[in-house]
């Protein structure tokens, strides 16, 4: 049923608490297949949490979670690698999946970073390691794809780059993409559907809808609106990496 | 060639190395040094168990610590104190009272020194059995369990998140960590078996730039350990676990050698 619905994962009405503080409460969403959800919020709007929930690796939580599919590309928020564990970036391509050369190659070359492959992950600066990350997550072909905070570290016209590079995904492969940001006015081009977290569900809509939303205005201010509805125009210039911008 | 005390105690030792060097990169990765000493110390209770009940020692061992483990992951879920004091009061209260049951087993003879250090008399034909397909099925079942360890020794929610089973992972290590023990106990000794898994490995770390080498790095240096070992335990009469783990000492400090020079390379 679901299926035939191209939904890969619905949370119904969820909530976690952790030492008696709920973290999240009442959220609903559902990613479906070639659709981008983004979840926006100020810290601590239980954002993670919620992907962690849609995830399964919450064990009490309240509410529902279906998941339809098994093939999941994670990038966590953060991830550290102990120097105890000596890791070049091939190896920790292989870490969940068995892939061969050519599938580690592509994903490699498609986030720009192919000549890291035989460096090891703890000699990576930020934004290389955030590219490595994504790589990794794309490079088994998931159907359901989470990104928390995927860009962060990545430099300005990197972040540009892959946050069209993941819209790109998600129609190529056809997958549900799950995106956590707080940085709005670069993700919402690819965005389908925007959910505005702020420990519940403040509101939620198409871009355009959550940016005119009162609640949404509350939360991140008029200036945030303003970004995004500037931002809505932006695909008749590119910025240039000196500064200019660059009339198509 | 199996009547030789010497032969016996060597292909003990080559079994006890193949298998050591895998599980101890995971316990140095996983930071289990600690742990696996505490299932070590519980063995000697393990092996008063058997000599009372006339039972197999290895397969006593076996059960003894898994049960201490069983009773920490217990101790950690309903207590408030920290893990290493737990580990703490597991390893030297299961220490304490295995020596104080040795005490009232007054009609058997214990040579309390082989325990602790490890014999390499002590070896015998059914031990090498035990050692060669314990051994093998150790890492038979280590190989199953490869990838979801693995995954979630560098990231355990990514582990989880992407399907692996990280928590059936760690039960079945833990598990073979207390096999390790059981079969390695007459040669290196209960207060020596961590250093066997920990300091090849702790070598091999200074020397490898991935996983795979520094577990083939890890077994090489076991290797070397339990021959060079054995060999100077032999010609010294020095007890056969220290001479083994003192070997493997040595090499530790001549792998600091190439760490200096890849980090002067990298100035």
């Amino acid at each position: 049923m679901s299926i035939e619905n191209n939904i890969l994962v619905k949370l119904n009405n969820v909530g976690f608490q952790q030492n008696q503080k709920w973290l999240v409460k009442g959220v609903s969403l559902q990613v479906e297949k070639g659709k981008i959800v983004t979840l926006i919020g100020p810290n601590g709007s239980g954002k993670s949490t919620t992907a962690k929930i849609a995830l399964g690796l919450f064990k009490n939580i309240e509410g529902q979670v279906e998941k339809f599919t098994n093939n999941i590309g994670y990038v966590p928020q953060k991830i550290s690698i102990d120097w105890t564990l000596p890791l070049r970036v091939r190896d920790f391509m292989l870490l969940t999946d068995n892939l061969t050369e050519d599938v580690i190659d592509e994903a490699l070359s498609l986030t720009g970073v192919i000549n890291l492959k035989d460096k090891s992950l703890g000699n990576l600066s930020g934004g290389e390691f955030q590219r490595v990350l994504l790589a990794r997550a794309i490079s088994k072909k998931p159907e359901l794809l989470v990104l928390d905070e995927p860009v962060q570290g990545v430099d300005f016209t990197g972040e540009i780059a892959l946050y069209e590079l993941i819209k790109e995904i998600s129609e190529k492969l056809n997958c549900g993409i799950l995106l956590i940001s707080h940085d709005l006015h670069t993700v919402m081009s690819a965005t389908d559907h925007v959910v505005c977290l702020n420990g519940h569900v403040c509101c939620s809509g198409s871009p355009k809808e959550v940016a005119k939303n009162s609640q949404y205005k509350a939360l991140f201010g008029e200036q945030a609106a303003q970004t995004l509805s500037i931002y809505e125009h932006k695909h008749d210039h590119v910025h240039t990496s000196d500064g200019d911008i660059k009339k198509n | 060639m199996f009547d030789d005390f010497f032969i016996r105690a060597l292909v003990a030792g080559i079994g006890i190395a193949f298998v050591a060097g895998p599980l101890g990169c995971f316990v140095v990765w996983r930071r289990l040094s600690y742990f696996g000493d505490t299932l070590a110390h519980s063995a000697l209770l393990g092996v008063t168990i058997a000599y009372s009940l006339e039972f197999n020692i290895a397969v006593s061992i076996f059960l003894i610590s898994s049960a201490i483990a069983l009773i920490l992951i217990q101790l950690q879920k309903k207590t408030n104190l920290p893990s290493d004091a737990l580990l703490g009061l597991l390893a030297h209260s299961s220490l304490a009272v295995g020596l104080v049951v040795i005490g009232f087993l007054t009609f058997i003879r214990f040579d309390i020194m082989g325990l602790l250090f490890g014999d390499i008399l002590a070896v015998n034909k059914k031990d090498l059995v035990t050692i060669w397909v314990g051994g093998a099925l150790i890492l038979l079942v280590l190989r199953l369990i490869w990838k979801p360890l693995f995954a979630s020794t560098v990231n355990y929610e990514l582990a989880q998140a992407e399907g692996l089973n990280p928590d059936r992972a760690k039960a079945i290590f833990t598990i073979l960590l207390a096999a390790i023990i059981a079969i390695s106990i007459k040669l290196v000794g209960v207060l020596l078996i961590t250093g066997m898994l920990i300091i090849p490995t702790a070598m091999a770390r200074n020397l490898s730039d991935n996983p795979q080498k520094m577990v083939i790095f890890a077994i090489i240096g076991g290797l070397l350990s339990v021959f060079i070992g054995l060999f100077s335990s032999l010609e010294f009469n020095t007890p056969s676990g220290p001479s083994i783990i003192a070997t493997a000492l040595v090499l530790f400090i001549f792998s600091l050698l190439k760490v200096k020079q890849t980090i002067q390379l990298k100035n």
